[in-house]
């Protein structure tokens, strides 16, 4: 029943898209309101119904509707509630199902805002979120319906379909399969839907941007109107990304954080085209550059988001995220295809609109510097683009590899990878540039700033984080990239907060203001500047914790009897005590009691412990963990002799300054919050103040 | 007042911009480059690692087999842990074309007629190395004819989002 009503308002939602696009183009196109508003509101419609189809999801998974093949492949009896809740993105079905939800409610958020100004952008922003949803709908209805049932023939073989098969009767499976284990975490719950957040949110920008190519108004207005919605697509990529490396931190017991995973990969791309495209905007709003160039980001951003989404869903690439198999392949590249195809052939008629009104004069002005950024990120972007396809590139193009003996090594006609210490290698120095750019960039001036004014300014945090260097030099640091890394974090920390300074200290001389509220009023006056500050200030905190645990990081491994010490560092672990016990929801958990001293001295207790899941015969290894601002102290119960709890396998991790980069993250959060902070009064002052500046220029 | 110098200068300018940006460029590309080329691995089968024989002693590839159940020794004193790899196709049309990953798993561990290779890897020994995982190493042939990884993923196909529940109706 629930799952036919899901199924049916599933339906009716691709009709509802289907008519809506139709609608919001023969509204443009004959400029008909009317039609303008019915797509408007078959747009407003589509949540609600996604709603209903969701829910029923949701209400198949929490009642335990096993005849139901996507509730038995991620549920199972024995879990909670909260599980079996967040079991609607734990598959490919139920995700790609989550992905249109969202979608939806954002969409719909869109047609909410205010349109008076902007009505002619109306009908293509709904048309192109309709197509991308209608695009979502068709997988979820034709390839990976999460309302497919067991049904059993009367010579008792099961097969599946959403609809009784003739002479078929439903198969009840006693228990589904669980959720992989791994998956049972905070970080693993939370993380996929702010990934999603962040992908769908995106697609916001992209539908403004073709909708100001459509219809020729190639100003910076798509731009304004959209980049709140960049900023927040933007936070909650972020955000999804380190939730993902928290769990990956938490849970898969390496010690590491981020594996240079095909998919992980795959998510990471559309946040460096994103990111790009947020610095970039900027040029254009201040200066009217950059125009086709912020249009060819967002249109890789979008397809980046779409294939990102494939990449994560379909197995296609050997990986810990990857489902099964799946048949979506070739319709996610058809559609890739298709609307890259289409916003490029957009963008090329309106190519000559898009010339820039002035030119870039100085090396050294923000402007330069920006297309610089630019470049870096973009450059980070090709090195992960290419990792990824270089396997596939490499194979196929041997012949290349055969005729150039130099390029023997990139085209070898076998099979082929790259793995970390590439990505490694070659993302490095991109990375330190951003880093010193973060440092250099707020102190230039848009148009013409020259190495003479930029000098006056730079010279007093560059001579401060020079102590830094002499400081960590004579504290032993011998390692360069360490000493490098650290001297540009600093330099961007005493740039950012010399700039908060400066400013306030102008204002407490000029208005006579306290400092404090000086640096208040001045925060709020231009949050989208101090804002951008805050996050980089939260990005270099994160990167302090990268520098600590990939520079600095020691471990060690041994099996001690009880009683038994293993010596990692300043640090000691005794090995006190194991307990070994069922539990009633299927696992069978073994806890070590781990006492921790630091240069002798106790400092707690851990308790690392691997948890052995009976239905899906896996277990799980939970490192007890202690983590400081100096350091984490990663402990991990590898293996125990099954007969007697007499000796124990450890493996220890000492990870520097890890704690900074989940730290940094709030920084992060904080600093997006400042910068997109609705402010209607400001808005108004901004538009018409607009005009005559790019008339300017 | 700037637009008054602008046009002398303007070819001029325009040159070391693109100068500069292509500089930039070349150096990405000489980056991508040298670290492809630096940190490459041969992603070999069993079958093709064999039928090198001597000329990749010694060289840092890539494996991928299945994991023979029967053949896992551990010993957790030392931390030697020596299962042995069948063959299976590394090729995914291949593997989808004979019936999924699971079942070419298993259809390699079970066919002792599969080339197959001992394998040795120094650490804990992981979660899911279990009969017919699949094994994915990164590591080097010993003049023994014995693969040291150094490196050990495993993937287990068989029990998310594919398998038939084999329980009987209520």
């Amino acid at each position: 029943m629930v799952a036919n009503l899901g199924f049916g308002t599933l339906i009716i939602t691709f009709l509802v898209t289907i008519y809506g696009s139709i609608a919001a183009f023969i509204g443009a196109r004959r400029n008909s309101p009317a039609l303008v508003d019915s797509a408007r509101n078959a747009m407003l419609l589509t949540f609600p119904l996604l709603s209903i189809t969701a829910l029923s999801v949701i209400f198949l998974l929490v009642n335990g509707h096993f005849e139901v093949k996507y509730v038995t492949e991620v549920s199972s009896k024995s879990m909670p509630l909260y599980l079996r809740l967040t079991a609607l993105w734990g598959g490919q079905a139920g995700s790609l199902l989550f992905w249109s939800w969202l979608m939806s409610a954002f969409a719909s958020a869109v047609m909410l805002r205010k349109w008076n100004r902007d009505r002619e952008f109306l009908p293509w922003v709904i048309l192109v979120s309709m197509i991308t949803l209608a695009f979502f709908l068709i997988l979820s209805i034709f390839v990976e319906n999460p309302f497919v049932s067991f049904w059993q023939s009367p010579t008792g073989n099961i097969t599946t379909s959403m609809f009784q098969p003739a002479g078929a009767t439903l198969f009840f499976p006693q228990d589904g399969n669980g959720l992989n284990p791994l998956l049972r975490h905070p970080g693993m719950i939370i993380h996929p839907p702010m990934l999603y957040l962040g992908f769908v949110a995106f697609v916001i920008p992209y539908a403004f941007a073709m909708a100001a190519l459509i219809t020729g108004r190639t100003d910076d207005r798509w731009i304004r109107i959209t980049r709140r919605w960049t900023l927040v697509a933007w936070i909650f990529l972020s955000l999804g990304l380190v939730l993902g490396a928290w769990w990956a931190y938490d849970v898969l017991g390496w010690g590491g954080y981020w594996g240079w995973d095909p998919v992980e990969i795959a998510a990471f791309m559309p946040w460096l085209t994103g990111t790009a495209f947020l610095h970039s905007v900027m040029i254009q709003e201040k200066r009217g550059m950059l125009k086709q160039w912020n249009m060819v980001l967002i249109i890789l951003t979008y397809d980046l988001v779409i294939f990102g989404t494939f990449l994560t869903r379909s197995g296609v690439l050997s990986s810990v995220h990857a489902f099964a198999q799946s048949a979506i392949g070739p319709l996610f590249f058809g559609f890739i295809g298709l609307t890259f195809l289409a916003s490029f052939s957009l963008l090329s008629r309106r190519w000559n609109d898009l010339k820039s009104e002035v030119e870039i004069s100085s090396w050294f002005s923000r402007e330069a510097l920006f297309l610089l950024n630019n470049l870096l990120f973009m450059g980070i972007f090709i090195v992960c683009f290419w990792g990824v396809i270089f396997p596939i590139i490499s194979e196929a193009l041997g012949i290349v590899g055969q005729g150039i003996p130099a390029l023997a090594g990139i085209f070898t006609g076998q099979k082929v990878t790259v793995g970390p210490p590439y990505y490694e290698r070659a993302t490095a120095p991109l990375f330190a540039g951003l880093l010193l750019l973060m440092g250099v960039v707020p102190l230039s001036a848009w148009g013409s700033s020259t190495s003479k004014t930029l000098g006056r300014l730079v010279w007093k945090p560059f001579v401060a984080s020079l102590v830094v260097i002499i400081a960590l030099l004579l504290g032993g640091m011998r390692s360069w990239p360490a000493i490098l890394g650290f001297w540009l974090a600093s330099f961007v920390v005493f740039v950012i907060f010399h700039e908060f300074w400066r400013a306030a200290w102008a204002r407490h001389k000029s208005k006579g203001e306290n400092l404090l509220r000086a640096l208040w009023l001045l925060v709020g006056k231009n949050r989208r500047r101090y804002g951008g500050y805050i996050i980089h200030l939260g990005i270099v905190v994160m990167a302090l914790g990268i520098i600590g645990i990939e520079l600095f990081q020691t471990e060690t491994q041994g099996t001690i009897p009880q009683g038994g010490e293993l010596k990692l560092g300043q640090y000691t672990i005794r090995f006190d005590k194991l307990s070994v016990w069922d539990t009633n929801d299927g696992r069978n958990i073994a806890l070590a009691d781990v006492s921790v001293y630091k240069g002798g001295k106790f400092i707690g207790q851990l308790h690392p412990r691997r948890d052995y899941y009976y239905e899906s015969q896996q277990p799980m290894t939970i490192a007890g963990l202690r983590s400081t601002p100096e350091d984490d102290l990663y402990v991990l119960l590898v293996d125990w002799q099954p007969l007697s709890t007499s000796a124990a396998t450890f493996k220890i991790y000492h990870n520097p300054l890890v704690w900074w980069l989940w730290f940094g993250v709030g920084v992060l959060i904080f600093g997006t919050i400042v910068a997109a902070w609705p402010n209607a009064e400001r808005e108004k002052v901004i538009i018409p103040k607009s005009v005559p500046e790019t008339s300017k220029a | 007042m700037e637009q008054g110098v602008e046009p002398r200068s303007r070819m001029g300018g325009r040159m070391k911009f693109i100068i500069g940006g292509l500089l930039i460029i070349i150096a990405i590309v000489y980056l991508i480059i040298s670290s492809t080329k630096a940190n490459a691995q041969y992603f070999y089968t069993v079958d093709e690692l064999k039928s090198r024989g001597q000329s990749v002693i010694g060289q840092n590839v890539r494996i991928s087999g299945a994991v023979v159940g029967d053949s896992i020794q551990y010993d957790p004193q030392s931390l030697a842990l020596s299962f042995t790899i069948a063959n299976v196709p590394a090729d995914n049309k291949q593997i989808e074309a004979q019936g999924g990953l699971a079942k070419v798993l298993h259809d390699a561990v079970t066919d002792s007629g599969r080339t197959r290779m001992q394998t040795v890897y120094m650490g804990p020994k992981p979660d899911l190395l279990r009969d017919e995982a699949q094994a994915i190493m990164t590591g080097h042939i010993g003049d023994d004819g014995v693969f040291y990884a150094d490196e050990l993923l495993l993937k287990c196909p068989t029990k998310y989002e594919e398998a038939l529940p084999s329980q009987s109706a209520p």
